[in-house]
């Protein structure tokens, strides 16, 4: 480790020294070495290999014969693919919109409240752990035990069910049950991150147009419906786009809770299986460019609503 | 709304002797109690589900095993026999995961820093020909989902002989933050007044020392809101340190939790302190850190 702090910070000592000799105004050869080591590192590190990955999806398993578009063909036909594209389509409808729902609603509901910054932190504490770790608290919420004498719950879900007089569920081998309860664990990790941004956003509004509204006799509702709302419209879709992009890339929430068994595949984590177990190296390049591609739309609108606001 | 524009010329609102808010006025119109409630409850089912596998860490594994963690309040038994069975040489030897995961972050963390923040410079207060186009491309590879990069990168690590080394993860963890480093480095940067920069050019200050002496001390708020992003990040990462890491030696702790969770996933008692172990860390920084890590929060999105 101290090997590589020291080798980095050579080579940035050695970029400012070679800075500090060039003399006069020539900011041409002072911005080149400010950039040489990001730029190397970036086309290297990241478009070399993107553009590489996007060939390779053209190839079969072991990259060396081209099949066209043979592999594209199989994610959106083969049975098992389809359930992947469909988990995925699940997630991304569900999360996004759930999370933002959940954080705008708890964003106003503590706003101005005693303890504002300690409730906030409650639900702000999941963002700093962990997916994995996320993912092994929620297991044990799941966790099922056979109803049989001398056999308690321990996982609190079934506990409440039981306790509600049902029979305890194998929740997470249910399908499709299972993705909308992996789902939650996205849910509770990133409503935080809404709640956020938001509560943010709802504290800028002037006080004036606040004021003006309540004058004007509108009611609660009509206050955030009309005022509140559109205040944070622009809010509103950055942290939407942002919690769908994070929600299409999920990875580590399906491999540690599941493993992507018992139909709860979803695109990113098929990638990491067909790409690295089944070494399938070229369908897992193909997913990559899938998941890539469904990625453009959602930055795109999302740099369009930001030029329009600015406008 | 049309109807309220010329009510805001009077400035009612100053005389105010409480500051207002559209969400605080909203809710206090609303039934109080209710919305106290609705809060109270999101609050809660927000922190039960750590706060059972807290209290599960310290209780013995027959308890863990034979009862649900609620009846810790009827039938109160402790032990630190978990933390110690997650940390034996025999076991599964977390102490080492943990020391791997420090190793793994903490270059992963200095060394884009280092190298977004001179970029960043350059991009704020440089003129070179290209500079436009070429900031727009750092911006945009931002879109890249790292899946993309993943297999390439590795043929390229084994080619280079550096597979199964740190090597690999802090160079792909270093790459993968320029974009958003050099974009929320260049924000605050441009924010310096240029007054600033120019009087110390007139001093005959070249680059260098202008980075160092009057761009540094007023960086300090954005290196710390993007180095807190960056720590969590790296820290928390399993798909990265999965790919290249693959023997133990080199693996950070989310790896070996995620595979102890395939293997072992009913042995609650270490899966419940291990989980605990690796939150430590990044709760300390979060909570320690907060106020720049939220503003970083900030910066990156609402203002975009």
């Amino acid at each position: 480790m101290f090997a590589a702090i020291l080798l980095f910070t050579a080579v940035v000592g050695l970029v400012l020294f070679a800075a500090s000799r060039v003399s006069g105004k020539r900011d041409r050869a002072v911005a080149a070495l400010y950039l040489l080591p990001t730029v190397l590192m970036l086309g290297v590190g990241l478009l070399y290999p993107g553009v590489r990955t996007i060939y390779q999806s053209f190839f079969d398993a072991s990259l060396s014969n081209f099949i066209g578009l043979d592999n594209y063909t199989k994610i959106f036909t083969d049975a098992e693919q389809l359930i992947v594209l469909r988990n995925t389509a699940f997630w991304v409808l569900v999360t996004p919109f759930a999370a933002t729902g959940i954080g705008l609603l708890y964003a106003i509901l503590v706003d101005k409240a005693r303890m504002e910054s300690f409730a906030k932190a409650l639900i702000f504490l999941p963002m700093s752990i962990s997916f994995v770790a996320a993912s092994v608290i929620w297991k044990f919420m799941y966790e099922y035990r056979p109803d049989q004498r001398n056999v308690q719950q321990i996982g609190l879900i079934n506990q409440v069910i039981v306790w509600l007089g049902g029979e305890p569920v194998q929740l997470l081998i249910e399908s499709p049950l299972n993705t909308f309860l992996l789902i939650v664990v996205m849910i509770w990790i990133q409503a935080g991150f809404a709640m956020t941004v938001l509560s943010a956003a709802i504290k800028a509004i002037p006080d004036d147009i606040i004021e003006a509204a309540r004058l004007d006799g509108v009611g609660p509702w009509g206050m955030f419906r009309f005022v509140t709302l559109p205040a944070i419209r622009p809010a509103v879709v950055v942290v939407l786009t942002t919690i769908a992009i994070g929600t299409l890339k999920v990875f580590d929430i399906v491999q540690t809770m599941t493993g992507g068994r018992f139909d709860t595949n979803v695109i990113a984590n098929e990638f990491y299986s067909q790409s690295f177990r089944s070494n399938d190296k070229g369908l897992g390049s193909a997913l990559a460019v899938v998941l890539f591609i469904l990625v453009i739309p959602i930055v795109v609108y999302n740099i369009r609503q930001l030029r329009r606001s600015e406008a | 709304m049309t109807t309220a524009a010329p009510l805001t010329t009077t400035p009612v609102s100053k005389s105010e002797a409480h500051k207002l808010s559209a969400a605080a006025d909203a809710k206090n119109r609303l039934t109080s109690p209710w919305a106290s409630l609705a809060a109270v409850v999101i609050a809660v089912l927000w922190t039960i589900p750590t706060f059972g596998l807290l209290i599960s860490s310290f209780r013995p594994e027959m308890a863990i095993k034979r009862t649900g963690w609620w009846t810790f309040f009827s039938d109160p038994e402790v032990t630190l026999d978990n933390y110690r069975a997650v940390f034996d040489d025999g076991g599964i030897n977390l102490a080492d995961f943990f020391l791997n995961s420090l190793v793994i972050t903490i270059p992963s963390v200095v060394i884009p820093l280092c190298l977004a923040s001179l970029a960043a410079y350059a991009f704020a207060w440089m003129n070179f020909p290209g500079k436009n186009v070429l900031f727009i491309a750092i911006f945009a590879l931002q879109i890249v989902p790292l899946q993309v990069t993943l297999v390439p990168l590795l043929q390229l690590y084994v080619k280079a002989g550096l597979n199964n080394t740190f090597w690999t993860l802090w160079l792909s963890h270093s790459t993968f933050a320029l974009p958003l480093a050099i974009y929320l480095l260049h924000n605050f940067i441009k924010e310096v007044p240029a007054s600033l920069i120019e009087a110390a050019r007139i001093d005959g200050a070249g680059h260098v020392s202008i980075f160092f002496k009057v761009l540094l001390p007023l960086l300090v708020p954005a290196l710390a809101a993007f180095g807190i992003f960056q720590f969590l990040w790296v820290w928390n990462d399993l798909l990265v340190s999965l790919t290249f890491a693959g023997s133990p030696e080199i693996s950070p702790m989310t790896v070996q939790l995620s595979n102890l969770s395939g293997t072992r996933g009913t042995a609650w008692h270490l899966l419940s302190a291990g989980a605990f172990v690796s939150i430590i860390v990044p709760v300390t920084v979060f909570l320690l850190l907060q106020r720049y890590f939220v503003r970083g929060l900030l910066a990156g999105s609402v203002k975009g």
